[in-house]
């Protein structure tokens, strides 16, 4: 057991950081909040040449040919920009629909919840959205319609929209952090008060045990496993991005600060491919799964 | 990224479990919880068998990934713990490994393997609890002891201890993270007292220990005078990186086990509640992988010994287990008020998670300044 990034995994996360950095940086995201609705097909396609929708398929049908925790990576990268568009139901579809792993062709996914995402701006949509009706979605970067649950969700996209969660909640932490370090009241930084360092400290905190779920859920893809990632996940990035808001105080409650988007799209996801209760009830199945005591 | 077993884990984990099969059912019956001499004699008879089978030394000289195997074993077998032997084992041990000189592990180490001598922890005192550099325990030279005078309180194992890893104030004048050492005093010394305290859970679990001019021979000072403070940075990265990791196995069997006593009872019908014990089931799991994950980062980083990632751990882990045996409660319904269950006393001592070894505020503390870079101060 080294349950540690190798070095071609820490090399393949700092180059999906690198270039989402470089493509979708802040000022492309604020872009984007005012342009709601519109997905940048450029990005996609380069996305796509990266490899981002590729990651998983078979060298022999042209995809990057590698697994799970590698995928869970580039995800949490993906989560911590905030990055818009229906990526996991791309990736999933890479293999099974033209296009979709170069980043040509944009999937969106009935997943089995009761939201489909991006589905009006999408070339293609998998699963049945019949009777889909539209939301106006209360995260900007998120378009939403409102179906019917059908089914069960592929763990494979729990996973994946785990590891958002995950990014989101460590860009949480790094804000909030930044932020109490920088903000002066009472003649020093915030964070020499105790109240704000407790809550930057329960922040890391949830962060690094939903990582620790979130990348073993990726080596062993064991089904509870995966729904523990999930609920650590989701939780860390729910109250992570409220914590921060916390942290910034009136400034945080402002359109203008990140803040709101990365709750905003923590909110989505919760809802996205089950949800929680879903995970709950599996893992409760899961404790009498054993020889009965 | 990697969870497997190397192939010399895999023999290391079967081997283990032969062993256990075969000793477990040849151990004499657990002693009462409140029979202190019997219970030493049934955790150090522990030690002895696994120092007898070759697993003495696995909580500070394996590799970490090994000692996970072992304790994922041990427990899943039902095995003792580690009991009276937890602060021998579990950080004087480990502390004298890599602090003490080549004599001194020479004489402390082979009796905690052997199972011979039981150690306990003399950090605390009245005045001094979570800031603990306030400790005001004396010691001044005379030839070649020091002598000790001062009190130490809510020592665990005091009453059978042989030894007690005692701080001291070594040099008054100093700024009060400076004059401190780290002494090992034997605990028969003349001018030694132990009070029993009642805890409350009934036992006495811990005590008050009163120093009279107590000769400790200065030979047994680990690190250098008045460095210890340091010398107990180590011992706490030990007490709070790794000591508690065992328990998590533990914590998964016992929700094994409430969730087949809720449907026995008819109580897993409620949603609320069987959705309460998945979540926990998620908790413990992850906090597994935590253990996993920063037992192979101590491992890559510091050469065994923890990182702050300790404090990430214990902060999660006392809460959880302070959550588990609430839910546990729910489950036992009016059962929970009986003093006279187990579920009752472990529910009750789950109480003492976020205090002992420096309570979820200090560690808190620890997260947000030494790992976040948060400014000191209050
Ligand atoms: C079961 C058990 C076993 C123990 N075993 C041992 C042992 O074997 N050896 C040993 O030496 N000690 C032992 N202890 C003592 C333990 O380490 C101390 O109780 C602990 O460090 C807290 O110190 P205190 O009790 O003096 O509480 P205090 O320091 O008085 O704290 C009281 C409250 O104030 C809060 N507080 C204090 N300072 C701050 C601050 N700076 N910021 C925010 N909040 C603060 C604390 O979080 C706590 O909530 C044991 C304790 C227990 C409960």
């Amino acid at each position: 057991m080294r349950f540690l990034l190798t070095e071609d995994q820490r090399a393949l996360r700092d180059g999906a950081r690198e270039l989402l950095a470089r493509r979708f940086d802040r000022a492309a995201l604020r872009a984007a909040v005012d342009r709601p609705g519109v997905l940048d097909r450029a990005l996609w396609r380069e996305l796509g040449a990266a490899g981002f929708f590729a990651l998983r398929l078979p060298e022999a049908d042209g995809g990057v040919g590698l697994g799970l925790p590698e995928a869970v990576l580039v995800f949490e990268e993906a989560g911590r920009r905030l990055l818009p568009g229906p990526l996991v139901a791309t990736h999933l579809a890479a293999g099974h629909v033209p296009g979709a792993a170069e980043g040509e062709t944009v999937v969106a996914a009935a997943d089995g919840g009761g939201l489909v995402e991006w589905l009006a701006q999408a070339d293609v949509v998998r699963g049945d959205v019949d009777g889909a009706v539209p939301l106006r979605s209360v995260d900007p970067l998120t378009p939403l319609h409102a179906v019917p649950a059908r089914g069960t969700a592929d763990p494979a996209a729990v996973l994946l929209t785990a590891a958002e969660q995950l990014g989101t909640a460590t860009r949480a932490c790094e804000l909030a952090v930044q932020h109490a370090r920088a903000r002066e009241q009472f003649g020093r930084p915030i964070g020499a008060f105790q109240a704000v360092k407790h809550l930057c400290a329960e922040l890391l905190v949830r962060v690094e045990t939903a990582r620790a779920a979130v990348y073993a859920a990726a080596v062993t893809a064991d089904p509870a496993d995966i729904a523990a990632a999930r609920l650590l996940a989701d939780d860390a990035a729910v109250r992570g991005a409220r914590d921060c808001l916390q942290v910034h105080g009136g400034m945080g409650f402002t359109w203008e600060a990140d803040v709101h988007l990365l709750l905003k799209r923590a909110w989505v996801r919760t809802r996205r491919a089950g949800g929680g209760t879903e995970s709950e009830e599996l893992l409760a199945a899961d404790l009498l799964a054993g020889a009965d005591r | 990224m990697d969870l497997s077993d190397s192939p010399e884990d895999a023999e290391f984990r079967a081997r283990l479990r032969e062993w256990l099969g075969k000793v477990l059912p040849t151990l004499p019956p657990k002693p009462s919880p409140d029979d202190w001499p019997g219970r030493r004699a049934y955790d150090l008879g522990w030690q002895r068998a696994l120092h007898d089978a070759g697993y003495a030394d696995v909580h500070w000289q394996a590799p970490p990934g090994v000692r996970l195997i072992f304790l994922e074993e041990t427990e899943k077998a039902g095995a003792p713990y580690v009991g009276a032997g937890f602060v021998g084992l579990l950080h004087a041990g480990p502390t004298i490994a890599a602090e003490g000189t080549p004599e001194q592990r020479a004489r402390w180490l082979p009796p905690i393997l052997r199972g011979e001598e039981v150690w306990c922890q003399g950090f605390s005192e009245p005045d001094a609890g979570s800031d603990l550099a306030a400790l005001r325990t004396r010691a001044w030279r005379d030839g070649d002891a020091y002598v000790v005078s001062g009190s130490k309180i809510w020592t665990s194992h005091a009453e059978v201890a042989d030894w007690c890893e005692l701080l001291v104030r070594t040099d008054p004048d100093a700024p009060k993270h400076r004059g401190i050492s780290w002494l090992a005093m034997p605990m028969d010394a003349p001018g030694v007292t132990v009070r029993p305290l009642r805890t409350l859970a009934g036992s006495a679990e811990f005590a008050e220990v009163f120093l009279d001019e107590v000769r400790v021979p200065v030979g047994n000072r680990v690190g250098a005078e008045n460095d210890g403070w340091r010398v107990t940075m180590v011992t706490l990265s030990f007490e709070r990186g790794t000591a508690f990791v065992g328990e998590v196995v533990a914590c998964r069997r016992v929700l094994g086990e409430l969730a087949h006593r809720a449907r026995r009872t008819g109580r897993w019908d409620d949603p609320v509640l069987r959705r309460r014990l998945g979540s926990l089931n998620a908790e413990f799991r992850a906090l597994w992988r935590l253990t996993q994950w920063n037992v192979s980062a101590a491992e890559a980083a510091h050469g065994g010994v923890p990182g702050v990632g300790g404090s990430v751990f214990k902060l999660r882990y006392s809460q959880a287990r302070q959550e588990l045996y609430d839910a546990a409660a729910e489950v036992l319904g009016d059962a929970a008020l009986d003093a006279d269950r187990t579920w009752t006393a472990d529910r009750l001592s789950s109480l003492s998670y976020t205090i002992a070894a420096g309570t979820s505020q200090i560690q808190r503390d620890i997260v947000a300044e030494r790992i976040l870079g948060l400014p000191k101060g209050r």
